[in-house]
């Protein structure tokens, strides 16, 4: 075995070490993709959880000021911001929009039963293709939407009582009052 | 006045490690500091217990002019999770994590006092300079001894409700001895590495160290599992969270290493090679923690996120593994050893254990790993990996390796007569036949899964029971941990096979009075009370089985945090789970109700016990402690100017260097 070929296992630390530091750096993980703030919602066509038949599209959702959260069963975190997201729907009156991402929709409609449904509807993503449009990193994820269907604020991760108050009420309230 | 004592001894502890890091190598050198090194690892041990003493007691007598207790604390909180949130969040986590690193330097220098100069010197230096890094980044970056003076809160924000659990207070302290105690054979390997004595010798005086660090971790893990399984409230035990698979992948690697590490103190062979992965088990450690504690991965476990944090871990990662690494590159013997086998062999069986684990280990690091790197190179364009990934790729990997494992105690070094399988065949087939009808007579159906994970459990059962039988005058206790360990697998194997394929759930939607029948259980919503604990308000509903077992599922209202628990109400037992779970109340009173059925989930946390006790086992043997007396005497001749060749393993060669 020559020398050279020992160096291998610290050239492929060195690739991996790279990219934990590009990745790291290359944003704020919990911070504002550039690339999708102010921009329009993308529009898409997918079913509706638990009602067969019925298509939301993005016409469903310009209108009015709406919180979009990307949920999903498998995904302990979305569990763990549930409450915040109902108790933020019930007391600001804003309409919550869920995205059921990459999960089985019956399993969803039962976890829907079990925690509560403070949504007012569920669009259905099982395939995870309009996750893909929507840059969606990983479950959950919250995007605010003004009345026009810009997306104004993102949050990748849960929103909790923290964020609420340090960024999703402030982002609310750069809207202005509600139309 | 306390809490700043507590801050200084860390800071004397950081110079401490420093000196310790210098003193140990100076003594592999020179010899004659190695009491100094000893005692300087005491001097650290000491004043980091002060330290994390301290901060305790911060949190027991509710000192909310430290800002880390105010913010993870709260005065109605119950003593034992004011204590156990000591390590509830990141800044006195890390300080639990460095105090761990002293205890393990510690006890580095009380047990293997009698090793030679160079290897003590360099172990204990190594690990005072890993443990320097560690301290200086909780001082500068985390430190819990801030205070929030003036201004002092009369009350805290309280702890995660999510974290007020006996898993909390033992499954972190449990996980980070895993994960740090890597760090041992860690700088073994690069002890003997820069020695240059990576040999059988070095082999066997790593094995304890490994064994007991990653029997720390399996139970960590299993608690961490344990925990989700009851406290999540939905029933499921492992989800491939970021998180987990940073605890995963150094189990992996550390199982890996066990078993390298065997072929190289028995056979001489694999040296280079269980060096890298000694390396690596501690090296994903690390990464793991970049991972928990820089917020690059979102997940349920990850801390506040803080840049300054990550950079500083990613730092320390890349002096400490690629420094590691260049040691191994520059150092690592490129001569193959001599040790020779053919055929079906013990050795075969190790290297395909070997290949097999990490395989599912990059498997995992590039599922964990690859939403970060898709990112960096397409500039910021996301994606995200789920459970079905890791599975579809996972679960055949761990059957091939459970097909492996069953031939485990008939393997013979070198080589192995073809009449000693004959048995194993038989079993394989004894226990496929039962495979095939267990899962359908007491499950009710065909599911290839079950069938699969039982004929595997089974037949790994049986070549080891009946190899345990014949050598019952003369098992070691090394070849009775490898026997628990291994049945630990394929007890974990058949609960993971019965829990994923004949778990039922209904949901409903139930008022007191009504009943819901699930695999012939049928289940009476009895009662609904509210109770007040100590932090919190609860509805409480009682259920009983129409065969008498009460189970009591709550939703437990926090309102310091105003955050709404799920209680789940669990009847364990060792054949199935009753698991009863509250959903909300609904507008009629009525309330929505999981109730899942879930056969043999118990299996999966004995079978991980199992395999703990079985590692803490072979750390009894007594050839171990015959080893200690060796290089005692080793040492001895060394000292009287006698040059001793590094021993070999008894009754072979000493190995080529």
């Amino acid at each position: 075995m020559s020398r050279a070929r020992l160096f291998i296992p610290v050239a492929l630390f060195m690739v991996l070490a790279s990219f934990l530091y590009l990745g790291f750096t290359l944003r704020d993980p919990h911070d504002l993709p550039s690339a999708l703030i102010h921009k329009p919602f993308p529009d898409f066509d997918l079913p509706v959880l638990g009602k067969p038949g019925e298509r939301a599209s993005l016409a469903d959702l310009v209108g009015e000021r709406r919180l979009v959260n990307v949920w999903a069963t498998w995904c302990p975190t979305c569990l763990a911001e549930h409450a915040e997201l109902g108790r933020i729907a019930e007391e600001t009156g804003i309409s919550l929009v869920g995205i059921n991402y990459k999960d089985d929709p019956h399993a969803a409609s039962r976890w829907l039963t079990r925690h509560g449904d403070p949504y007012d509807f569920n669009i259905v993503d099982v395939t995870g293709d309009f996750g893909v449009e929507l840059g969606v990193y990983g479950a959950p994820e919250t995007f605010l939407l003004d009345a026009d269907g810009i997306i104004r604020y993102k949050r990748v991760g849960d929103v909790n009582e923290g964020i609420w108050r340090e960024e999703l009420q402030p982002a609310m309230a750069a809207l202005g009052p509600p139309p | 006045m306390i809490v700043e004592i507590g801050h200084f001894a860390v800071v004397a502890a950081l110079v401490v490690a420093l000196a310790l890091g210098v003193v140990g190598h100076v003594s592999a050198v020179n010899g004659t500091w190695r009491s100094l090194a000893a005692t300087l690892a005491s001097c650290q041990l000491l004043l980091l217990a002060c330290g994390f003493a301290v901060l305790v007691r911060a949190f027991f007598v509710s000192d909310f002019s430290v800002a880390y207790v105010a913010e993870n604390s709260n005065i109605l909180l119950p003593w034992y999770y004011r204590v156990s949130a000591t390590w509830g969040a990141h800044e006195g986590s890390f300080l639990l994590w460095t105090l761990i690193m002293a205890v393990w330097t510690w006890a580095v220098s009380l047990g293997c006092s009698r090793l030679p100069d160079e290897i003590f010197g360099r172990v204990l230096g190594t690990m005072g300079l890993l443990n320097f890094g560690f301290v200086l980044f909780l001082l500068a970056t985390s430190s819990p001894f801030e205070r929030l003076l003036p201004g002092v809160p009369a009350e805290g924000a309280d702890l995660n409700p999510l974290l007020q659990d006996f898993g909390l207070i033992v499954h972190p302290p449990l996980l980070y001895t895993g994960y740090v105690g890597f760090a041992v054979a860690f700088s073994f390997a690069i002890a003997a590495l820069v020695s240059g004595r990576l040999d059988a010798a070095w082999a066997r005086w790593s094995r304890p160290w490994t064994n007991v660090a990653w029997a720390f971790l399996t139970v960590g893990i299993a608690l961490g599992s344990w925990w989700a399984y009851y406290e999540l409230g939905w029933g499921g035990w492992w989800f491939w969270d970021p998180v987990e698979n940073a605890s995963f992948m150094p189990w992996l690697a550390g199982t890996a290493l066990l078993h390298s590490l065997a072929v190289t103190e028995k056979r001489g062979a694999f040296k280079s090679w269980t060096a890298l992965l000694a390396i690596a088990a501690f090296s994903l450690s690390l990464l793991g923690a970049f991972i928990v504690r820089s917020g690059v991965l979102t997940s349920v476990h990850a801390f506040a996120v803080d840049p300054e944090r990550g950079l500083f871990v990613l730092a320390l990662l890349a002096l400490a593994v690629g420094g590691a690494l260049t040691v191994y590159a520059l150092r690592a013997p490129t001569i193959t050893s001599r040790a020779r086998y053919g055929g079906f062999s013990r050795e075969l069986l190790l290297l395909v254990n070997n290949a097999i684990l990490v395989v599912a280990l990059a498997f995992v690091l590039h599922g964990t790993l690859y939403p970060l790197a898709h990112e960096a190179i397409t500039g910021g364009e996301k994606t995200s990996v789920g459970a079905p990934y890791f599975n579809r790729g996972f679960v055949p990997l761990m059957c091939v390796l459970a097909c492996f494992l069953a031939l485990a105690p008939v393997a013979r070094w070198k080589r192995t007569p073809l009449a000693i399988l004959g048995n194993a065949g038989l079993m394989c087939a004894a226990a496929l036949c039962l495979g095939l009808a267990l899962p359908l007579v007491l499950g009710g159906a065909f599911k290839l899964g079950a069938a699969v994970a039982v004929a595997l459990g089974l037949w790994i059962m049986f070549v080891h029971g009946a190899d345990m039988w014949r050598r019952r005058d003369s098992a070691t206790r090394g070849y009775l941990g490898m026997t628990l360990a291994h049945v630990g697998f394929a007890v974990s194997l058949i609960g993971i096979g019965a829990t994923s394929e004949f778990s039922r759930e209904v949901d409903a939607r139930m008022a007191v009075g009504d009943s819901v029948s699930l695999n012939g259980v049928t289940y009476r919503f009895a009662a609904l009370r509210r109770i007040e604990g100590p932090n919190y308000i609860a509805e409480q509903a009682e259920f009983i089985t129409d065969g008498g077992v009460h189970l009591y599922p709550e939703k437990r209202r926090y309102p310091v945090r105003e955050q709404v628990m799920t209680e789940a109400g669990i009847a364990a037992g060792f054949v199935r789970d009753l698991y009863i779970a509250l959903g909300s109340p609904l507008p009629d009173g009525s309330w929505g109700v999981r109730i899942q059925d879930k056969p043999m989930v118990r299996w999966i946390w004995l079978g991980a016990l199992m395999m703990a006790f079985g590692g803490v086992l072979a750390v009894m043997d007594p050839r171990y402690r015959r080893l200690n007396a060796r290089a005692r005497s080793r040492r001895e001749r060394q000292n009287a100017g006698g040059l001793a060749a590094a021993g070999g393993a008894r009754g072979y060669p000493p190995p080529a260097k």
